[in-house]
């Protein structure tokens, strides 16, 4: 009987699924009225009609910490824009609830009303189940947020202005290389995961480019949070760095464990590690931790400053890397607009296409042949409490 | 040596679940997989507690044990006596336990959100202590013995107490039991709030132990325990206790000499190995029930 209850509990127990919250979603309204084609190019354009911007971010759920900063930057973003004349835009942004389903009836509302662009949605996941319908509707996509693997090739509408994994890891590895002298390395990654696997993918080309010699490639599950094991087994091996691939959730542990059992050798992660949480969540522990990033606050370009003094000023609180990658895509979407003075789909979609060393608070961006973007990565390294660029 | 002190340390916590686990178990017959919800909420509600309150880690144990408790007589009170008279209540109870424990997950979600939450930093010091050539921390010790004294405690309170004999004769016989003039009910609820409170704790100390509480830590421990509790011998406190140890060594060597991915594996592997070669547990005793 108690085998049998046995064997019923561990089947029921897998059975258990996670309640997801759920939200509620607003119409939207846009005016799709007049011409959006005007005359005249670059800053002398001029377009009679409000161009029709809509945006789809994670305003509630579990990305709503980056779904609120994304809104207030393109707010923002949209607001100087509309400053300098000749071009003026209209946004619209709706809550995704960080909900696949929820974003699809978001992105269909928009298609149906008339919207010339769309910005998001926040999270990769998300915008795999969206961008096709975008897609097949003929209306440009610019991703802000995403950076998983496969997003671009969903169609020759769908753009992003956001580094991937691809893009970082190789420079955050070459800093480490020039800068720190590691030779030998330990990586670690949780090998059950799409995203933090193609991080691994990523660190393993990177450092077989630079000749480091890796002396143990360690794997885990995405749902630990008890390393002491895999540790000791890096400790052993006397590398010059760790190297992670792996999710906030399991950095915090794992970079504190290590601190714990003795480990003072640089620990480099991949885009997972590059959150405040790390530095709340470890404490001291983080100190020294290396991670690669797409924006930095400290980063002095003059237009980073300007939009740092902006955003702090109408929000009283520093915008982070997703607001400062929200309000590039805006200034992404003007170049476009005005590269061929349309603010049509398919004027904004040919002018997306032609994006070279743009200035924009991210730095001088380009989105490449396959409609990814390409600008310098920043390297940074926690020092007393905070990301400061690695020098 | 480092490996073996790891092996124990995480296998204590295990055992400390497991015992919680098993005690309802071995003498209700009933298996409560609620409980990994209130090691969850253990860990949540003492992470609140010490964030809210600066309440110091010695303090929080037992207000964690009082909450786990509570919760431990709402489990019994909800989910599972009502569902006494009926024939199938092993398997009814077993259910209304899972939607129990979503419950208080839900519960804990709409309170905490679903964030990874910790203990603040300095909410434990963290010295480190040099034992035959490894270094453990302060913490660690602490937990092994905190997980030892409630396991004692508990064994003798089972063994030698009123309650204990009370609770051996429920397990033998309810029926008898309620005619010798035993108050069934409110055994049963002790039992619970016993198994209840150890689950609150060990929620507590494991995340201690790695820095980290999300509202999954329970699910992953409870498979473990299952597994540690066929081990150790269904119902058996000992048993539990040492199933647990082994569990926790089998871990840990496995990432060491086989490969980090096969953990899981080796451990239930060796699950399906005892109970191959000794379908009572190392503990259990053939037909018998033990407590």
């Amino acid at each position: 009987m108690k085998t049998k209850l046995l064997s019923a509990a561990v089947c029921g127990s897998t059975l258990l699924l996670a309640l997801t919250a759920c939200s509620t979603s607003t119409g939207t309204d846009s005016a799709a009225g007049g011409s959006l084609t005007g005359s005249g190019t670059g800053a002398e354009c001029v377009i009679d009609s409000a161009v029709p911007i809509a945006a789809s971010f994670s305003l509630t759920g579990a990305a709503a910490q980056y779904g609120e900063g994304q809104k207030n930057a393109l707010e923002l973003a949209v607001k100087n824009l509309n400053e300098v004349g000749g071009v003026t835009y209209e946004l619209t942004v709706e809550d995704d609830a960080t909900d696949p389903k929820q974003a699809i009836q978001v992105f269909d509302t928009f298609i149906s009303a008339g919207a010339s662009v769309i910005i998001g949605p926040t999270l990769s996941n998300t915008a795999k189940q969206t961008d096709p319908i975008a897609q097949d509707a003929g209306v440009p996509v610019l991703g802000v947020s995403n950076t998983a693997a496969g997003i671009t090739d969903i169609g020759d509408y769908i753009f992003r202005d956001s580094l991937t994994e691809d893009a970082v890891i190789p420079q955050t590895v070459k800093a480490a290389v020039d800068k720190l002298d590691v030779k030998k390395v330990v990586v670690m990654y949780a090998n059950d995961d799409a995203f933090t696997e193609s991080g691994y993918q990523a660190f393993a080309a990177a450092l077989e480019d630079q000749n480091v010699e890796v002396a143990e490639t360690l794997t885990f599950s995405k749902a630990d949070t008890d390393f002491r094991a895999l540790l000791n087994k890096a400790k052993q091996s006397n590398a010059d760095a760790i190297i992670v691939s792996g999710l906030i959730d399991a950095a915090v542990p794992l970079v504190t464990q290590a601190r714990e059992i003795g480990i003072d050798t640089p620990i480099i992660g991949g885009n997972g590690f590059n959150s405040p949480a790390l530095i709340t969540g470890a404490g001291a522990a983080a100190e020294g931790v290396i991670v690669g990033a797409a924006w930095n606050s400290a980063s002095d370009n003059d237009q980073n400053v300007t939009f740092i003094e902006d955003f702090t000023a109408a929000y009283s609180s520093a915008p982070d890397q997703f607001a400062a990658q929200s309000y590039a895509g805006m200034q992404i979407i003007d170049e476009a607009v005005r590269s061929g003075c349309s603010g049509e789909r398919d004027g904004i979609q040919a002018g997306l296409g032609t994006i070279t060393d743009v200035p924009t608070v991210l730095g001088n961006v380009t989105l490449n042949e396959n409609r990814d973007a390409e600008h310098d990565a920043l390297v940074q390294i926690v020092e007393d409490g905070q990301f400061v660029i690695l020098k | 040596m480092q490996l073996f002190l790891d092996g124990i340390f995480l296998g204590s916590i295990y055992a400390l679940f497991a015992i919680g686990f098993t005690l309802v178990f071995g003498i209700l017959d009933r298996l409560n997989l609620a409980h990994a919800a209130v090691f969850t909420a253990g860990a949540l509600v003492g992470i609140e507690i010490v964030t809210r309150f600066s309440v110091p880690i010695w303090l929080l144990i037992p207000i964690v044990l009082i909450i786990g408790a509570v919760i431990g007589i709402l489990i019994e009170r909800i989910a599972f006596r009502p569902l006494a008279g009926r024939h199938d209540a092993h398997f009814a109870g077993l259910i209304s336990s899972i939607a129990f424990g979503a419950i208080i997950l839900s519960l804990l979600q709409a309170l905490y959100g679903a964030d990874t939450r910790r203990f603040p930093a300095d909410a434990f010091p963290s010295t480190r202590v040099e034992i035959f050539g490894a270094t453990v921390s302060l913490l660690q010790v602490i937990i092994l013995i905190i997980s030892v004294s409630l396991m004692v405690v508990l064994t003798w309170l089972v063994a030698k107490s009123k309650l204990g004999r009370g609770m051996r004769t429920i397990a033998e016989n309810p029926h008898a039991a309620a005619v010798l003039g035993l108050n069934v009910g409110r055994i049963s609820s002790i039992t619970f709030a016993l198994s209840s409170a150890l689950g609150a704790v060990a929620g507590v100390l494991f995340t201690l132990n790695v820095n980290a509480a999300s509202l999954g830590i329970g699910h992953a421990v409870e498979l473990k325990a299952l597994a540690v509790i066929i081990v150790g011998g269904m119902g058996s406190l000992p048993g539990a206790l040492v199933g647990g140890l082994i569990l926790g060594l089998a871990e840990v060597l496995a990432v060491n000499y086989i490969g980090s991915s096969w953990r899981d594996m080796v451990a239930f592997g060796l699950l399906f190995l005892i109970l191959i070669l000794r379908p009572q547990g190392l503990f259990g005793a053939r037909k018998t029930r033990e407590v």
